[in-house]
Order: C-alpha cells, then structure tokens, then sequence
C-alpha cells in the first residue's frame, strides 16, 4: 500500500511536483503515465527515501518515507531508470550482492525470480556492462526482487526496449501482481496503460487523472472520430480549420479528430473535407486510446488558485 | 515525392565482432525524398548498421555508398552529405540554444551569412527566438528534441539519420517533431529513422526490420501488414521479431 498526500517538491524556479496525492492499494499494479520532466522520477526517489519532499507526507505499508526511511528500504525494491547495476561484476555477482546486502540469499528467495533469472541463466558469468538492453532490464528486476519486497517501484522499466521484451516485461509483472507485490511502474509508453489496474495520467508536476485505464476511456468527454485518407499531412492541416474543432493528431495510418460533443456527425465532417476538395476519405466515430485521453487533458489551460 | 533513385544502396553488408556478427549479409535500398523506417529488437543490429552508413565504422565487406559516396574509402565526404540525431545525446547542454546552432554550423563549415539566415528562419519556425540565450540543459526533452533536429538538418544534408528521436517525448511533441520531418522530406530531404513506437513506423514509406542481424521484412507498412495478417505495425512487429 502507498499513501501519497499532498507531496510537493522544486528544485529551484522548476516546480517537479505539486501537491500530488494518490494511493496504491496493496497488490495493485499502478501505472504512472507521463513524458520525460512529467515528475515520475521524483515521485519515486521521494518514496523510494532517495530525496526529500518539501512538504506533504507519504507512508509504504504504513511506514513514513522520510521518518521511518530505513525500515521502508527493507521492504521496497526499486528499479532506477538508469541501469544502475554494477557492469564490472557477473550477472550472478550483481544478484549474490543485492541478496547479501539485505541479508538473504539467492536460494533462499529463488522461487520470486525464477521465471525472470531463468531467461538470463545461460548468462551468468557475463559481465552485467556487456549485456543486451533487455537482459539488463531482467537483471535489474531480478535484482530489486530478491530481497522478497512488498513493494516493487519501477522507473521507467521499458524505456528504450523493443516492442517483444516490452510485452514480456509486463507479463512479470502481471505474475509478481499476482503474487501479492504491490507495483508502482512508470512508462513514457501510453499503450502500456491498459495493462495496468489502475493509472494516473502526469504532466508538469500534476496528476491529471486518476482512474482505471477503462473508466479513464469511457468517461472522454468529447466526440472522437477516426478520419481514413490517403493525404495524412494534407487532410490534418484542412481538419486543423473546421470551425471549433479541438485537436486533430495523427495516430498511425489514420488521424483523431476531437469535436465537442454533439455538434458534428459522420456527414458534416465528410462534407467539410469533400468542400476543401478531399474525395478519397472516410470517417467514422471511435473509441478513445489513453493518448487520446492525454492529449485531451494537456490542452486544456492549467487552473491556477 | 518519392523516387526509385537511390540514395543508399547497401549491398552483402557484413560487419563481423571477433566471431559474433552483428549485421549478416544487409541489402537494401533508401530513394531520396523517402521516410525509411529501420525498425528491429534491442540488439538485432540496428546501431551496428547506422554507424556503417554515417561513415563512423568501417564494415567487414559489402559493397554500400550512402549519397554516392563508398563506405570504405570516402568516409569524410559522406560525413559533410548526412544530419544525424540520436536520442541519448544530441546538443551541448552547457551551451545556449545560439551557441549549439554556432557550433554545428561551423563543424559543418557553413558560410556565417547563410548560418545566420536559417538560424532566425529555424527559431521562428520552432517559436524559440525568445530562447536562443537559454542553456540547453534548461529546456523540456520535447524542445530539445525538436532543436536537434533543426540542427541536424540546418547544413542542409541529403539523407538525416535519426537514431529513436522521440523516445520519452509527451504525445503532442512526439507528433510536433513527425510534422517536422514531413516538413524536412518536402525540402527533399531523404530520411532514415528509427523508433520503439509502432504507430510511428506507420509514418515512414517503408519499414525494414532487423532480427539477429538481418533483414527479415522490407516494404511499405501496408504491404507488411497484408502480408503478415496484422491490424497494425505492432502486431507485424510481434510475428516477426518474437
């Protein structure tokens, strides 16, 4: 369980967080789902005891993170968003370190890691510095595992991994979910939302929603249709001119067209495009994705008190 | 538009590491004007390749020109002919936004008047004009990202190598930084990215993609996705690399 309340932190004139407050239920598998500079690292060093907030509070399973700091590292594993392992030592080294340095071992808590290390295994006498980007994202977890936390904070675990070890990666997670491991995860990666129970949606230092991936699409507010063309570029600079439009962003082959609710159908957008001389195209409404959700709520105007 | 003129040509490409080969017998073409997509799995060979082709590694045999020139002898010339931005560094955080254009400007030994003519037309165009006095290092990723870019073509190369530029880049910059380069390929520019979003390899004309060290799949997105029965990239993506 994590109880974050009112957590705020600069540094210097940048505001990283504002009064940012949310809580993790005990084996939830919750997402924090933002840009780079958003203030997920932040949050997490905050938690993590790594860094001091400037004021609000937050406890892990009931312990301060900044009074009982000692006590939370004993039973938080965290995975830096840089590898942060040590490259000169083996693949087994790291893990006999971590293990030793919590007063384990590796036999003792194997049955956590199995399904991760196991894939690395054949490895193990390599140096972590000579291993394959998604290895040493296995390594890392396998690492931050082995102490037999409560609770696991992942920085940006998929970062820069491919599309297959991405998928992987959040099958384990699933498992250790399943296990009873709380996980706070963060990920640049919009469509990794919906593999979480919950998410919160984080932009400049401010939570912008909190709520399951489903309800977060089912509650977007606007009409959202997707617009087929063989011109992407032409036809979304002529949608960027129909009359109170909201945003109109290309999504793969296809493009998103947001309008307020209500005003447009299939035919007038049709015939709006038609009029400006696009013939080949069709629209249809469709359902929003999570980085429509996203795009939506960074438009609109922070409110200031 | 795009030509059938090539303006990469890779041939046998073979780059051996003591007895670990990283590219395995490469062939392929890029046509000027064209958004080529290189997309493969962590360690398929990607970055192997691209150093290959932007002269900064000397492959083990094949026959390659990029913008005409060979791979093997005419390294330099290639150099002056290409952009390249990566994702890890791309400017000088401890120099103002002025000083980092200043700089690439004179390593790509452009002629001040002309530096300074697409300086003013870049910062209006990137609306940074207020900001040619801030560090680097102050700017949010996204702003970054673009300013790369802009520099990265501001010698006006043939072909820009872009090496996972909008990795971490919120949604909205993310699309930002894809209008300018559909902005790049109409000044002619041909070029060559890659990237972990699928929904961006649906931008590009053509996609490759790598698997240990070879090419396995090299078409237009929607030839790829007829091909390998999938509703998008992702999925094409998925068979082929899993």
């Amino acid at each position: 369980m994590i109880e974050v309340i009112d957590i705020h932190k600069r540094y210097g004139d940048i505001v990283a967080l504002e009064k940012v407050s949310l809580s993790v239920k005990k084996a939830e598998l919750f997402g924090l789902i933002g840009p780079d500079g958003a203030g997920k690292t932040s949050l997490m060093r905050i938690l993590m005891s790594l860094l001091l907030p400037d004021g609000g509070s937050a406890t892990m399973n009931g312990l301060d993170v900044v009074s009982d700091y000692k006590k939370v590292r004993l039973i938080t594993g965290y995975m830096p968003g840089r590898f942060s392992l040590y490259p000169d030592l083996t693949v087994e080294e790291n893990l006999k370190f971590f293990a030793t340095v919590f007063g384990t071992t590796i036999q003792e808590n194997y049955h956590l890691i199995k399904d991760i290390y196991q894939q690395i295994e054949p490895f193990k006498t390599r140096r972590a510095g000579k291993l394959s980007g998604g290895m040493k994202q296995k390594l890392a977890l396998s690492c931050a595992l082995i102490h037999k936390p409560e609770i696991l904070i992942l920085d940006e675990p998929t970062t820069g991994v491919d599309a297959v070890s991405r998928k992987e990666f959040w099958e384990m997670l699933k498992r250790l979910k399943d296990m009873g491991i709380t996980i706070l995860v963060s990920t640049p990666y919009m469509d990794e939302a919906s593999l979480c129970d919950r998410i919160a949606l984080i932009q400049q230092g401010t939570l912008m929603s909190v709520a399951t991936p489903q309800a977060m699409i089912k509650s977007f507010p606007e009409d959202l249709w997707t617009v087929r063309t063989r011109k992407i570029y032409n036809t979304s600079k002529l949608l960027e001119n129909l009359p109170s439009m909201i945003s109109v962003n290309s999504f793969g082959q296809v493009l998103h067209l947001v309008t307020p609710k209500g005003i447009y159908n299939i035919g007038s957008i049709q015939q709006f495009l038609i009029l400006k001389g696009e013939t080949e195209i069709s629209v249809e409404p469709a359902a929003a994705t999570i980085e429509d959700v996203f795009i939506l709520l960074m438009n609109i105007p922070k409110e200031r008190p | 538009m795009i030509s059938r003129e090539p303006v990469i040509t890779v041939k046998n490409m073979v780059k051996k590491f003591g007895d670990f080969v990283a590219n395995d017998n490469l062939n392929f073409e890029v046509y000027k004007g064209e958004i080529f997509g290189f997309l493969g799995a962590n360690g398929a060979g990607k970055t192997t390749a691209i150093r290959i082709l932007c002269g900064l590694s000397i492959p083990t045999s094949g026959d390659m020109t990029v913008a005409g020139y060979d791979v093997f002898r005419q390294t330099e010339q290639i150099k002056k002919n290409i952009g390249y931005m990566s994702q890890k560094f791309s400017l000088y955080e401890d120099l103002t936004v002025y000083q980092n254009i200043r700089f690439y400007g004179g390593v790509y030994g452009m002629k001040i008047s002309e530096r300074k003519a697409r300086t003013t037309e870049m910062l209006d165009r990137l609306g940074l004009t207020a900001y040619e006095n801030r560090k680097i290092g102050d700017l949010p990723l996204g702003w970054k990202q673009k300013l790369a870019f802009s520099i990265a073509i501001l010698h006006n190369p043939k072909i820009v190598f872009l090496d996972e530029p909008t990795g971490g880049v919120d949604p909205i910059t993310r699309r930002q930084f894809w209008n300018l380069i559909y902005e790049a390929v109409e000044k002619g520019i041909t070029v060559f990215v890659t990237t972990h979003y699928m929904d961006e390899a649906e931008y590009c004309d053509r996609v490759s993609i790598m698997a240990d060290g070879r090419i396995v799949a090299l078409d237009t997105p929607e030839k790829l996705k007829e091909q390998y029965n999938a509703a998008n990239m992702d999925e094409v993506f998925l068979k082929i690399a899993r």
